[in-house]
């Protein structure tokens, strides 16, 4: 076993590790990025119509403005304190990044520029306000490399195709984590005072995604099954504009620049649906309003896919309906500029050319809302009181501040992975010179060896690859946009079924030991199977409809009951887990109770758990 | 429709596989409109688990999976069957040490774009309003091509000069120095130029064009390595990209 010893550790190279990496490193801290993709391959790159940040550099807009949208984007289930933080801090972030280098698209006065995009209002809810930063449709991709670029040029440490598979816990303190040299199959030990996961989300537990290959939630799992609960994790969020059938994400960007949804009868739907914000209400009720279409019958060709409509004779059309001037008027130069890389996939995958037809979409697995619960410190919490457990640190897709709450506003990912990388990066610089060394157990990384030599030589009759597709079709059929109890029992029974299989009946075909992708992909699988068995078991738990999390059996939203997060916990028993899931962590919603402190009237307050109307 | 895949193999563990060998695959039941990636995938997942390729994204965003496919560089995920036939032929890309089957050692490559300084370098005082600093959208444009590059080294081992001379610094480190060269708000061009201009540099380039149509984000490789050049010579890097001619 090869030891290496550094203060901070971080777990993943997209823009919450790099952030974290950087600020860390900037801090003093001896830092060390281990990753299983090369950094630029990490899924932030993928992030497409920009990052959220109240600049003002086009509308009038103020960060509270930021705040209330994302509080009241997550159905209220958001932590009011930690989206108070995030809208705040994006504003310095973002202004940091353009200093680093980040190439944003500019308006006439040099600034940076901003887009409309779903559920960004301002003056709280009065209408929609340019708030998204963006260079062209590849924002993500930009914040990747500059901060890569950035890392390199502060000479940070970086372990490449190095994949974490275990975290090694003494006495409540996290130690290190385990992880295996890919291009050997070497195991390693990284013995840190501060770990960061930040290993981004689970998408690939359902058939229809958005998400990466590479995105098997291995920082989520290895915790779980170390001690720390996973937080809200039946909200998950479908992006209303997967590439039909292919689930390849198209930006809300696209109706941030005027696309509209088109059913078969040729309706702007959403126009029913959200009579005010339309096509950029908040992704869970267009991906709602998406299967009601298709429920009625009237998708396109009754396939179960709806239009996404940008060419400029239809934006336009609809500009002019709405009063808009003449110079909002956009033209295919306008969309060719814009929305570079859309086009690009649309033109390859689907021999469609958005300038002169629409495009074919339907919901897509996207988001994780929930996760490795943390505080807005970015230090990973284990209980409903907020105990920290020192030495494990998260952020970005894998934690849960919860600035989402059960749904996300499109471009607060980039937001979170900055301001939460950030604020992380920062903590743990100065919490590496206020703490020793924890040592390490003899047999430590042990188990987790037999677990790889287990899955190495199994010799049952089931492919990861079979498993896999099942656990994917499970979850979509049955966890998916809309739950009841049947369909949940369903999906936690079949995952069951498959956990039991991959115990018993595991079979791979590479016993090789360099790049052994079908060992990995095994092991991750298990990854996914503990995930998607968190989801359904809380979603089944959840008895009330709220944001992404929709039951047909419960419609209502029931803040009596379930103005909650849940906490999921597993006893540590890897084979056979017994789950357990709780509804006792507090909504933070310190903003309300300041209106009433204040001796604001009821229907005055702005923070106050209310009814969603867009 | 059915498709027969040749790939080039070989496994440094196992003894009868060191040595580089061919094999055949075939699908059935394969769509017109499939990505290669897919394809690769059924071959792992239903017929030999140990075939072994990079990948993540599978949308050409990330560039894990850069592969010589018919004879030319392309991602695996964005490449269609109906580009390709019913013969499908898959090799490593070259110029690299093979690890295993399709994944080939990455770290030349990253070595070589290390080498240009691939930051953003800017030691002035940050703007006393603590706002951004200030660029116009057509200052922004001048370098606007440069930034798609997701170093996945499709252009760099398609170029027969890296082929012939691994010290070459290549079309995608140069690409991206290009990214900070033409920068209004970067400082650091000139030492990128001396990089650049030094016998490894843009000087290997013998504009055999292989990199241009090798990007699978039409970057135009051939003509931003060009422009490098142009800077080196005129020792500036102003009026070199002239506005109307932005591409």
């Amino acid at each position: 076993m090869h030891i290496h010893k550094h203060d901070a550790i971080i777990i993943g190279a997209g823009g919450a590790g790099l952030m974290a990496a950087l600020y860390a490193s900037k801090g003093g801290a001896d830092v060390a990025v281990v990753s299983k993709l090369y950094p630029t391959r990490s899924h932030t790159g993928t992030a497409q119509g920009g990052i959220g940040a109240a600049l003002g550099n086009l509308d009038d807009d103020k960060p509270i403005y930021h705040t209330y949208d994302t509080i009241k984007g997550g159905d209220y289930l958001t932590d009011q304190h930690a989206a108070k933080i995030l809208a705040e801090n994006a504003v310095d972030a973002v202004i940091e990044l353009e200093h680093m280098g980040l190439p944003f698209d500019r308006t006439s006065a040099m600034r940076i520029s901003q887009r409309r995009f779903g559920g960004h209002t301002r003056e709280f809810g009065k209408e929609l306000v340019r708030r998204a930063c963006h260079a062209a449709d590849r924002t993500g991709h930009m914040i990747l490399q500059t901060l890569y670029q950035q890392c390199i040029k502060n000479e940070v440490a970086f372990f490449d195709e190095f994949q974490v598979v275990d975290m090694i816990v003494v006495d409540g303190v996290c130690a290190g984590v385990v992880a295996i040299e890919l291009g050997t199959g070497e195991f390693h030990i990284f013995h840190g005072k501060a770990h960061f996961f930040a290993t981004g989300g689970w998408g690939r537990c359902w058939s229809v995604t958005s998400n990466a290959h590479a995105l098997t939630g291995d920082g989520a799992a290895i915790a779980l099954r170390r001690g720390v609960p996973m937080q809200d994790m039946e909200f998950f969020q479908f992006h209303p504009t997967g590439i039909y059938r292919m689930g390849i994400l198209i930006t809300e960007g696209v109706r941030g620049e005027g696309g509209v949804l088109i059913n078969d009868r040729g309706e702007r739907f959403m126009e029913r649906y959200a009579p005010s914000a339309k096509d950029l209400a908040s992704r869970d009720v267009v991906s709602r309003a998406i299967y009601l279409e298709t429920r009625a019958g009237r998708s396109i060709k009754n396939r179960g896919y709806v239009h996404l409509d940008v060419r400029p004779q239809t934006v336009n059309r609809y500009f002019a309906e709405e009063g808009k001037d003449r110079s909002d008027f956009i033209d295919d130069a306008t969309v060719e500029r814009k929305l570079p890389d859309i086009l690009d996939f649309c033109r390859t995958y689907l021999g469609v050319d958005p300038v002169r037809e629409p495009m074919p979409v339907q919901p897509t697995a996207h988001y994780a809302m929930g996760g490795i619960p943390t505080n807005v410190d970015a230090e990973v919490i284990i209980d409903a009181a907020g105990t920290v457990m020192p030495g494990a640190f998260a952020a970005g897709e894998t934690a849960c501040v919860s600035v989402h709450g059960a749904n996300r506003l499109g471009t607060n990912s980039l937001v979170d992975l900055v301001v939460f990388g950030r604020r992380g990066g920062m903590r743990m610089a100065d919490y590496v010179k206020r703490v020793d060394w924890t040592d390490l157990p003899k047999d430590a990384g042990s188990e987790i060896q037999a677990e790889f030599e287990r899955i190495r030589n199994g010799d049952g009759q089931s492919r990861p690859g079979m498993l896999r597709a099942k656990m994917q079709q499970t979850m979509m059929d049955n966890v998916g946009v809309f739950r009841t109890q049947e369909t949940l029992q369903q999906g936690i029974d079949d995952l069951a079924e498959l956990r039991e299989r991959f115990y018993a009946d595991l079979r791979i075909d590479d016993k090789s030991h360099v790049f052994n992708t079908d060992l990995m992909e095994a092991w991750e699988l298990g990854c996914l199977l503990d995930l998607a068995d968190v989801t359904a078991r809380a979603a089944i738990e959840r008895k009330e409809s709220r944001g992404a999390h929709s039951r047909e059996d419960y419609q209502q939203r029931d803040d009596e009951n379930y103005l909650a997060h849940s906490l999921a916990h597993h006893d540590g028993d890897w084979a056979a887990p017994n789950i357990q899931t709780s509804f006792d962590k507090k909504v933070d919603l310190s903003l309300w109770e300041a209106e009433i402190a204040q001796g604001i009237a009821a229907d005055q307050q702005k923070f106050r758990p209310k009814e969603r109307v867009y | 429709m059915d498709v027969t895949f040749k790939i080039r193999r070989r496994n440094p563990d196992v003894p009868d596989q060191q040595k580089p060998y061919w094999q055949e695959f075939t699908l059935n039941e394969v769509e017109p409109t499939d990505r290669v990636l897919e394809l690769l995938h059924r071959i792992k997942w239903e017929q030999d688990g140990s075939l072994s390729l990079r990948r993540s994204c599978a949308h050409g965003v990330c560039g894990s999976d850069a592969m010589r496919i018919n004879g030319v560089n392309r991602l695996a995920c964005k490449i269609l069957v109906r580009d390709l036939g019913e013969k499908i032929q898959v090799e490593p890309i070259l110029g690299l040490p093979v690890i295993k089957d399709l994944i080939v050692d990455m770290q030349p490559f990253f070595d070589h774009y290390k080498q240009v300084m691939p930051f953003f370098v800017n030691d002035e005082p940050l703007p006393a309003d603590g706002r951004e600093r200030l660029q116009t959208q057509s200052d922004r444009e001048q370098f606007d091509d440069s930034t798609k590059c997701i170093l996945c080294a499709c252009c760099t081992t398609a170029c027969p000069s890296f082929w012939a001379n691994e010290q070459y610094v290549g079309p995608a480190a140069i690409v991206q120095a290009h990214r900070f060269i033409f920068d209004t708000r970067d400082q650091a061009g000139a030492e990128r130029l001396d990089v650049l201009g030094e016998p490894n540099g843009v000087w290997r380039c013998r504009t055999i064009f292989n990199c241009t149509p090798a990007c699978p984000r039409d970057i135009e490789v051939t003509k931003a390595i060009g422009e490098v050049k142009l800077a080196i010579r005129k020792g500036a890097t102003s009026g070199i990209i002239q506005p109307d001619a932005i591409h």
